[in-house]
């Protein structure tokens, strides 16, 4: 029991850095038409700018300099290539992303080389006992800021008028530019809220119990996906449940390998997939996604 | 005053949609404009509120100006901002927004806090039914109230001048009246209208100037009621065979019957 109950928060706070990941992946989909295989680079831009920063500027500078360039990056991308290419076929557009990503990737990987970065976090490598229950204080860290950036980011959404215009302009986007509605503006800011969100997922992603900066962050925007396509590919709750979903299932599936031996070590590595496609058969267009998403 | 003049558009460089159109709109008057299917009306203001780029759609000459400013090369939130705003056709409301969301949406055009919640008082005076409905979803408005809402939405930015696209569409004749009243009383409260129309009965009984479209041409025009006379227009689109009885024109508009020369 105490063993379950200790993977199941590892696994929430697991789930809260996917759902960081998920939401920005949403709302970039939502105003942009877009679905962005910018992320993994993105995220891995943030781990290894805060981990090179936070030498020179100290952790917290570093930090905040590191997700402000990861969102910057993203801003980039949007105005130089996504908004340009408006009313393009969607899959051109994925495609697109996909060789950004790539290019992005590439440049990353060869200024880390085959160093491990370490990021100075100032709660260190230690762990909280709750109970019987083990956490990192690094996962605890990551699940209060997470929560309360998803809840700050749900209430803008749906009072803001901002919110107010990402969801007029996502559900008919015609419309919501005849009302005054500058969507060019929408979507760049998408993006912005979108590389802040993978800045700070990175932030902690490299923090205990993973060691440090290495290109293996890039895996873990892979997982934020099937998070963000499990919950619904519009559905900005879907994304948070579908990134907790995704966590849990993965903390438990590692951490009974032992009885789940028969299916092979290194299991809790596809559980992400394997849930995605059972929910995906079972509800087409995710747990909350809309069922039509194309107009007439 | 809107002014267009000799105005050609097409669509993929070979669909000549409007053909040297030319009209105006005088400050303070409501102007309808009738035509069947395809007969440009949609076009027209598309032109004007500078959507057409969305649709491929392209000036290949003539011009459409508001006051002194040319609206050519506009986009649509910058036409908002000059104080044009189109109701788009089909209501297009955001069903997914509430109905006080989706007048906040209409807000979005401009910053001014004071201006947005007069224009929402208003709003709600001239459609009391909208206020009891404010956190309601769009989409689980009826038909009438949905336009409604769509009206309502286009005047939170202050338009000074209103452009309709076939409000009456798909609509009870009991609440195209309404519509028609609605439209009169935005008029007299110093807005200019553009009402794009098939509904010859409802926009000819408000409309001060009328314009009638033929595939992209203006084939009439002039004074509203003078023109609701002309034996073209009560035969094409008032459904009356030109005999002067006006309660049997009036019954047969409400039915929904209108000759057209494509259909009949």
């Amino acid at each position: 029991m105490t063993q379950f109950l200790s993977l199941l928060l590892n696994g929430i706070s697991l789930g809260a850095i996917y759902a960081l990941i998920a939401l920005g992946f949403v709302i970039i989909f939502k105003a942009s038409e877009v679905v962005s295989f910018t992320h993994g680079s993105l995220l891995l831009l943030g781990a290894y700018s805060i981990a090179r920063l936070s030498e020179p500027l100290g952790f917290f500078f570093g930090a905040i300099v590191g997700i402000a360039i990861t969102a910057l990056a993203a801003l980039i991308i949007e105005r130089l290539i996504i908004n340009r290419l408006r009313g393009a076929p969607v899959i051109s557009l994925a495609i697109v992303t996909i060789g950004v990503d790539i290019i992005l990737l590439t440049e990353l990987i060869r200024r880390i080389g085959s160093d491990i970065l370490n990021v100075p976090h100032p709660w260190g490598g230690g762990s909280v006992r709750i109970g019987d229950i083990g956490i990192s204080q690094n996962r605890l860290i990551a699940t209060i800021v997470a929560g309360v950036l998803i809840a700050l980011f749900f209430v803008a959404f749906k009072y803001s008028s901002w919110g107010v215009s990402m969801r007029a302009s996502a559900e008919d986007g015609e419309t919501a530019a005849l009302m005054g509605i500058r969507l060019g503006r929408v979507s760049a800011l998408a993006w912005v809220v979108a590389g802040a969100l993978a800045g700070v997922a990175a932030l902690f992603l490299v923090g205990s119990p993973t060691p440090g900066v290495s290109p293996t962050v890039y895996t873990v925007a892979l997982r934020a996906f099937p998070a963000a396509i499990l919950g619904g590919l519009d559905s900005t709750g879907g994304a948070l449940v579908g990134g907790l979903l995704i966590g849990v299932s993965e903390s438990l599936a590692s951490g009974y390998q032992d009885q789940l031996l028969f299916l092979g070590r290194g299991f809790g590595d596809v559980v992400p997939y394997i849930v995605m496609i059972a929910v995906l058969l079972v509800r087409p267009s995710g747990l909350f996604g809309t069922k039509e998403l194309t107009r007439v | 005053m809107l002014s267009i003049d000799s105005l050609h558009v097409t669509y993929g460089g070979a669909v000549q949609a409007v053909r040297g159109v030319s009209m105006e709109v005088p400050d303070g008057k409501v102007v309808a404009v009738l035509g069947s299917n395809g007969a440009g009306k949609t076009t027209l203001l598309r032109t004007i509120s500078g959507t057409l780029r969305l649709h491929r759609g392209r000036v290949e000459s003539g011009s459409v100006r508001f006051g002194e400013t040319d609206l050519g090369s506009r986009d649509p939130a910058q036409t908002v901002r000059m104080g044009l705003v189109q109701v788009p056709e089909g209501r297009r409301i955001f069903g997914r927004l509430t109905v006080e969301e989706n007048l906040r949406a209409g807000g979005m055009g401009s910053k001014d806090k004071a201006a947005k919640a007069k224009a929402q008082d208003r709003v709600y005076e001239l459609f009391p039914v909208l206020k009891e409905r404010s956190a309601q979803r769009g989409a689980l408005l009826s038909g009438g109230e949905q336009q409604m809402l769509a009206i309502g939405r286009a005047l939170m930015a202050s338009p000074k001048l209103l452009l309709l696209d076939e409000p009456s569409l798909g609509l009870a004749p009991r609440i195209i009246g309404q519509i028609g009243e609605v439209i009169a009383e935005i008029n007299r409260q110093g807005t200019s209208v553009l009402l794009v129309e098939q509904n010859a009965t409802m926009a000819l009984g408000v409309a001060d100037l009328a314009y009638v479209l033929d595939v992209g041409e203006v084939s009439l025009s002039g004074n509203a009621r003078e023109l609701a006379q002309t034996d073209e227009v009560q035969r094409l689109y008032l459904g009356h065979d030109g005999d002067g009885d006006e309660a049997h024109m009036r019954t047969r508009a409400a039915s929904g019957k209108r000759l057209s020369r494509w259909t009949a």
